[in-house]
């Protein structure tokens, strides 16, 4: 019990996600800055952020719903967390595991989403009606390639719940070169999620300030950054506990270190991406996303399915 | 026209797109633009009145200062102007030295236009790339005349400020690297695909309605209208120097970008010969205090489009009327015939196509009643009872200072 209890709030589970979060903000920062030529935060800068942050004053408007505006950043973090439960990190055994969790914590990752829109719903504010509005077409958007490209990669083990797909690809090591298709959509997929350029489109600055976020400050707006970050690993971990999964059956210590390094190759790979692209419009990303994202989705999962058919015993 | 479901957004006056204060009040119907509402005088200062109470020489100075962007651009247009009246014949070395500010100018003004572009639609690393090389430029420009903006080069018959061979040699150089950077930024506008994707096919402006809007400088020759100041009415220099008109027949957002970015590497062109064919000479004539009764008007090109000038003088030291038309206050009509049927997420960058100064741009204005046609204006006597009643109402009684104003006697 008290070993749970630990494993939930301090390692793997709470404590040592927000460190590793404030982490992995830092690392995301750091490589935009040096691909823009420039010198970036030095590494205690978003724990300062934060810090900050939680300093503020707490303003919420009059006209919004007060206990929606104030509930909905800690939804936000509570869910992302919630969800880390469930994915294996540097292992075959995530904390809890039954089958059928691959579909939970997709859907786990999808409350922070409805959590933005919410907020900006609620907060009246035309420019973060507009972001929410956007935040919620986009959603429709990406959600489907990721959702068909994460679970083609179940498929193909054959079970789905994510300890039993990562104890599969220890025992087939080779076959995680299947799903290179469905890492690229869900990598791109994972950008709209976390609603980074070139799919920062429901907090475009230019147009709508920052979107969801515009009425948000103080500790509020501490949480919610707080939650995309977690946001972030756990992504990256669902990422990575699918489709590179390598390395879990190393000795204790140096698995850890290959989970590490996988998180911080991935969160490299976002931060190169959203370097690289302008922001697009919104009819364009929907364009992308059901024109091109979703059938090549469709097709790794005819492709896995072929596979398990052929080869897979 | 507004209907229920439509919902209407202010962008300004204070708003992340735009790096001045302006007011657009967009109408939104979903994410398309139904219509679109320009307000200007945010930022209006009075400089055409503030000069008509300096000498000619203070208001070289104020006119500098109506844009820090062009600010050599005003300057040149008013001292030309100015020269005009007074019958001035200015050195050939120092119109020379003036044509190649005036082109340094361009360089950083385009270069800067480029990241505004860029961070307008997403793109912060072009952003940081291309301001970056700004400072090669600014740098430049510090060198020459002791500041990175309002230069303070010109005076009235010439300029304030010789060029050295070490100066020479490091614009040169200067050059050699922005133009290497240039031809990579002409690279990345044709391959990006994000950017060709956020730019071409917005915010067209035809051939017939950018002569009917009178469109001027970059804005007009991505429309296909050949209209260069610097080519079509030579001042300065350029009448003997050698370079193109660019112009480009896209019609849209891209087509600008393409146009400006060909106009760095004119500009670059202009500066070499500028520096190789520097006559020797004088940089300045005597001119004296008062200027001859008269009036001008002088044409200038600048970064932005042609901005007009037109002084009229009192055979006094000072100006009888200054009239600034700069190139936004052109443009600016444009703007809403680009935006029409638009996406919400066009706007920023279809404004910033322009390159809008509303410094430059900004007028008083006044509201005329709809129902008898008359302005509404209230006289100052008026404003400072009502200030004053405002203030009682809340408790603060300004009567002791009210008596000390009544003794210095408000006009």
């Amino acid at each position: 019990m008290l070993k749970i209890l630990f494993q939930i709030l301090v390692f793997p589970g709470i404590l040592f996600l927000f460190v590793f979060a404030l982490a992995v903000e830092f690392v995301d920062r750091r490589i935009y800055a040096r691909i823009q030529n420039r010198m970036g935060p030095p590494w205690y800068q978003p724990i300062a952020d934060f810090i900050k942050l939680l300093g503020k004053e707490e303003v919420v408007p009059e006209e919004a719903d007060k206990t929606v505006f104030k509930a909905m950043p800690i939804i936000a973090l509570t869910t992302s967390i919630t969800a880390s439960f469930y994915i294996t990190l540097w292992n075959t055994k995530a904390l809890f595991s039954f089958n059928g969790d691959v579909i939970v914590v997709l859907y786990l990752l999808t409350i922070p989403t409805l959590t933005y829109f919410l907020g900006g719903w609620y907060s009246r504010s035309v420019y973060a009606m507009i972001g929410a509005v956007r935040t919620l077409t986009q959603l429709f958007a990406y959600e489907v390639p990721l959702f068909m490209a994460i679970l083609a990669s179940a498929l193909l083990a054959n079970t789905w719940s994510l300890s039993e797909i990562a104890y599969f690809y220890s025992k087939h090591p080779w076959y995680w070169m299947c799903n290179l298709m469905g890492f690229a959509i869900s990598l791109i997929a994972l950008l709209g999620k976390l609603e980074k350029t070139p799919f920062d489109i429901p907090e475009a600055e230019t147009e709508i300030v920052a979107g969801c976020f515009t009425e948000y400050g103080g500790r509020l707006l501490a949480t919610f950054r707080l939650a995309i970050n977690v946001e972030m690993v756990v992504g990256a971990s669902l990422l990575a506990a699918v489709f590179l999964p390598f390395g879990l059956n190393l000795p204790v210590g140096i698995n850890f270190i290959v989970y590490i390094v996988k998180i911080v190759f991935i969160v490299s790979l976002l931060a190169i991406l959203r370097s690289i692209f302008a922001r697009l419009r919104l009819d364009q990303m929907i364009n992308l996303c059901w024109k091109y994202f979703a059938p090549v989705a469709f097709l790794q999962v005819l492709f896995n399915l072929a596979i398990k058919e052929f080869f897979v015993k | 026209m507004y209907k229920s479901g439509d919902v209407r957004i202010p962008l300004g006056p204070q708003h992340p797109a735009l790096k001045e204060p302006e007011s657009f009040m967009i109408t939104l119907r979903g994410e398309k633009i139904t219509s679109i509402n320009i307000k200007i005088g945010y930022n209006h200062r009075g400089i055409e009145k503030a000069c008509e109470e300096r000498t000619y020489i203070q208001d070289l100075y104020l006119i500098e200062r109506i844009c820090g962007i062009c600010s050599h651009s005003h300057s040149t247009c008013f001292v030309q102007a100015v020269e005009e009246i007074a019958g001035l014949e200015v050195p050939k070395r120092a119109l020379y030295i003036r044509t190649l500010v005036a082109e340094l100018e361009r360089v950083h003004s385009h270069l800067l236009w480029l990241g505004v572009a860029g961070h307008e639609i997403g793109f912060d690393t072009l952003l940081m790339y291309t301001w970056r090389d700004r400072e090669i430029v600014m740098d430049i420009l510090a060198q020459l005349t002791g500041n990175r903006v309002n230069y303070g080069i010109n005076t009235i018959g010439g300029v304030r400020r010789d060029i050295s061979d070490d100066h020479k040699k490091d614009i040169m150089k200067a050059m050699d690297t922005l133009e290497e950077r240039t031809k990579y930024y002409v690279g990345v506008a044709q391959e990006e695909v994000t950017i060709i994707k956020r730019l071409s096919g917005v915010g067209i402006l035809k051939y017939d309605d950018a002569i009917k809007l009178a469109a001027v400088g970059p804005t007009a020759r991505a429309s296909g209208v050949k209209r260069d100041v610097r080519h079509d009415d030579p001042y300065a220099a350029y009448g003997e120097l050698d370079f193109k008109v660019i112009t480009d027949t896209r019609c849209d957002v891209y087509g600008r970008t393409v146009v400006r970015l060909l106009e760095l590497m004119e500009s670059y062109k202009i500066i070499r010969q500028v520096i190789t064919n520097l006559p020797e000479g004088p940089v300045t004539v005597k001119a004296p205090r008062k200027i001859p009764v008269g009036e001008a008007v002088s044409r200038y090109e600048a970064p932005r489009g042609e901005d007009v000038h037109y002084v009229k003088s009192n055979g006094t030291d000072k100006p009888d009327r200054v009239k600034v038309r700069p190139p936004t206050l052109a443009n600016i009509q444009a703007v809403s015939h680009m935006l029409e049927d638009r996406y919400l997420a066009d706007m920023p960058i279809v404004v910033a196509a322009i390159d809008p100064c509303f410094s430059c741009t900004d007028r008083m204005i006044s509201i005329h009643n709809l129902d008898n046609r008359k302005k509404m204006t209230i006289p100052w006597e008026d404003l400072h009872v009502q200030s004053i009643e405002w203030h009682k109402k809340r408790g603060i009684d300004f009567s002791g200072l009210n008596r000390k104003l009544r003794k210095i006697k408000i006009k």
